[in-house]
């Protein structure tokens, strides 16, 4: 056998020598054994605290991202109708059709912002945009009127911005309305009037609607973008082959990684939260509590889906591409921004399976509607069951590599 | 874990190998990545593999570490089955990689700390080895430097720091010195030869002949093919490297490119190579140096470097390629090739 010749080694240091053997480890196995699994838990934990703290892209782009689009959206964006650009034709130019005209304006939908005298000039200035309505009163206005004929107004909207168009219809045929019935009533008062009273958001402000969905999908964001770095960072970077050497447990390894991820994402919840009732007054209603607790299950789901994501994608591109294709059905077909009720079947049923749905309802319910837990269970239910599974999902799919 | 420490800590007197390997085959779909390699490192040993880029050797180590399963065979570390044991083994053996794997945005010290923690040391005993480690691998100026903006031998001596952490019996070593400069080589494998002596085997890859001169005993892969296997020494001496009837000169001459040109269109010469201030040739025994051409040239007979081993041994290999592979290897002291001239 060659054995290493004795002669060539350089002596040792003494120290190397001295170093404990059979001393090394306590002697109950299975404390021995806990203790090691907590010690590795918090060493990747701590780890991946310092790779947050030390990679300013990932800093940036979670807090600094989300508060410009909650001003985006708390100050820019107003969804409701207003002030439409309208050019009008008034070809009779009497004072009943001044009198029209004076009532579009006075709904604040309208806005006149020109007159022209043909209707080529009046189509015109809808083709060019420089209108979305057009009004044209024609010359036997006021004597259709008066011989108690029906008058007619004609209303060009421009359909492209379908909500514009749809809000534009909806104000003419309610002027016209009111003023056939002033017609035919005379003095009399009305049969049927509606007395629309908005719940919980009176003014209709669109902040109240948008920031507490906001408030989920940049934490969501956040959370599936941070998770789904963390493998596959590791597995460009050649760590993770290392670590594969070690004695550390597939599920040490994914839940030292998380916890720090839920920190981060906890502290983004809170901050859009301050934000949002401080700079933007939108008011709580419900328990602050009862929200964050509904949103740790939120949480647990969108870090497993990262981390699912992770073990699956081969480089970090193909990671964050895979977190944006789970994020715009999220945007879209959550009820973040379109009504859920106004969608077909399908779609309704699609939405159902995305947790950010179940989520902004929960946020908006506690918010705006000031819900609890006794209105929200089936939230929370169905919250805490998608995470459970995107938790034995990602895990599964984690153990298969290791081995 | 608790049981081993009890039970052999730190007694290598058995005679069990700390490497068993038997007749590994590892496939990666229709591709043989490793065919039918057989070899045993003992404790102690400063055990080096060889072989060209793609020849297998990380392959075969991440097979020995339980990473990538076998196709066919056995291995055992410290009579241990890795297929069954892998992560039990985990403790006893220490790793470093090809490419340097510690995190870059972490400093030196944090680097230690972790693989301290991922090894569940003590606290006070994570402090006292940390501290010998940091003195042995004089890591000491560098703690708190990002890992990213150290040298490529501090690097290395910080990676080597990491993996002696938990006192493995057992250190790969995949091409450690790959990219350092020449002091920073030097420096390393002063370290690592520190190693042996302390109880610890050593399996390491490299590409340099000097390297694999120190090592106590060389296996060559070639192809997945475990070509060679024995001390230096004795690989020199194999008959192919030398086949009978063949000598191996030296020749100085003042043109070399000149002789070169002109050696290699004589029959009888087999191989010439310039080599410093000579041309290396391997020639028929019987021609005399007026026969090549060389009479009032200075030449000395050469005994072949492990490089001409190696370059021979694949050069057969390839010309036996038609022969199919499985020869069986002898056991370990014993020079062997699988395919004798």
């Amino acid at each position: 056998m060659a054995q290493f010749p004795s002669g060539t080694v350089p002596r040792l240091p003494d120290f190397f020598d001295k170093m404990p053997r059979e001393s090394d480890l306590s002697f109950d196995p299975e404390r021995e054994r806990r203790r090691q699994t907590w010690q590795r838990l918090l060493a990747i934990a701590r780890k991946e605290w310092l790779h947050i703290l030390r990679d300013p892209m990932t800093l940036f782009f979670a807090l600094f991202i989300p508060i410009v689009e909650l001003f985006l959206l708390g100050y820019a964006i107003d969804t409701n109708v207003r002030r439409i650009r309208t050019v009008v034709l008034d070809q009779a130019r009497t004072q009943e059709s001044r009198e029209l005209l004076r009532q579009f304006v006075n709904t604040d939908d309208f806005r006149i912002v020109d007159e022209v005298f043909s209707d080529a000039q009046l189509s015109e200035a809808i083709v060019a945009g420089r209108a979305r309505v057009g009004i044209k009163i024609p010359e036997d206005f006021s004597r259709r009127l008066q011989a108690g004929q029906t008058a007619q107004v004609l209303v060009l909207v421009d359909g492209s911005e379908s909500s514009t168009a749809g809000e534009a219809v909806n104000v003419s045929n309610a002027l016209a309305l009111r003023m056939s019935l002033q017609q035919v009533l005379g003095q009399r008062p009305v049969p049927v009037e509606t007395r629309p009273r908005v719940l919980f958001n009176p003014d209709t402000r669109s902040a109240n609607f948008f920031i507490p969905g906001l408030l989920v999908v940049m934490c969501q964001m956040l959370a599936i973008m941070l998770a789904a770095n963390s493998i596959v960072r590791e597995k460009e970077n050649g760590t993770l082959e290392q670590l594969f050497m070690t004695p550390v447990r597939p599920r040490e390894l994914m839940v030292g990684k998380l916890l720090p991820y839920l920190g981060m994402t906890i502290l983004e919840f809170c901050t859009i939260a301050l934000l949002m009732h401080t700079v933007f007054v939108v008011p709580i209603h419900g328990s602050f509590w009862v929200l964050l607790s509904l949103a740790l299950p939120f949480f647990l789901t969108m870090l497993g889906m990262g981390l699912w994501i992770s073990t699956q994608a081969s480089t970090r591109d193909a990671a964050m591409q895979m977190s944006m294709g789970t994020v715009i059905p999220s945007i879209f077909l959550s009820g973040y921004v379109f009504p859920l009720d106004s969608m077909p079947r399908f779609f309704w049923w699609v939405a159902q399976v995305i947790p950010t749905t179940w989520m902004i309802d929960a946020s908006r319910g506690v918010i705006l509607r000031g819900a609890g837990y006794a209105e929200l269970s089936l939230h929370a239910l169905i919250l805490w069951s998608m995470a459970l599974g995107s938790m034995v999902l990602s895990t599964a799919r984690f153990h298969k590599q290791v081995s | 874990m608790v049981q081993r420490m009890k039970s052999d800590s730190g007694d290598n007197s058995t005679g069990m190998p700390a490497i068993d390997v038997q007749g590994v085959t590892v496939r990666f779909g229709e591709v043989v990545a490793v065919r039918q390699v057989t070899l045993a490192v003992q404790p102690r040993e400063v055990f080096g593999l060889l072989g060209p880029n793609g020849s297998g050797k990380t392959t075969l180590i991440r097979a020995i570490c339980g990473l990538v399963p076998v196709a066919s065979g056995s291995i055992r570390i410290f009579g241990r089955d890795t297929a069954h044991e892998a992560e039990r083994l985990r403790t006893q053996i220490g790793y470093m990689s090809q490419r340097f794997s510690l995190y870059e945005d972490l400093t030196a010290r944090e680097n230690l700390e972790f693989y301290a923690g991922i090894y569940g040391l003590p606290a006070a005993m994570a402090r006292t080895r940390m501290d010998e480690l940091i003195a042995l691998t004089s890591l000491g100026p560098y703690l708190q430097r990002r890992t990213g903006r150290l040298s490529g031998g501090t690097k290395q001596r910080l990676a080597l720091a990491c993996a002696l952490l938990h006192r493995p019996r057992l250190l790969f070593l995949d091409e450690p010195t790959a990219g350092i400069d020449p002091v920073a080589r030097r420096q390393l494998w002063d370290l690592l030869f520190q190693l042996p002596a302390a109880g610890i085997t050593l399996f390491v890859t490299t590409h340099y002949m000097d390297e694999a001169e120190r090592c106590t005993r060389v296996g060559y892969l070639y192809l997945g093919t475990l070509l060679a296997l024995g001390t230096p020494k004795e690989l020199k001496e194999l008959p192919g490297v030398t086949p009978p009837g063949t000598r191996r000169l030296q020749i100085m001459a003042p043109d070399l490119a000149d002789l070169l040109r002109q050696l290699r269109h004589k029959p009888g010469v087999y191989e010439a190579t310039i080599f410093g201030q000579a041309v290396n040739v391997v020639v028929d025994a019987r021609l005399s140096p007026a026969d090549l051409g060389i009479a009032g040239m200075e030449v000395i007979p050469s005994p072949p470097s492990l490089e001409d081993v190696f370059v021979a041994l694949s050069r057969q290999y390839e010309g036996n390629s038609g022969n199919p592979s499985g020869a069986p290897i002898a056991a370990s002291g014993s020079p062997t090739v699988l395919r004798p001239p």
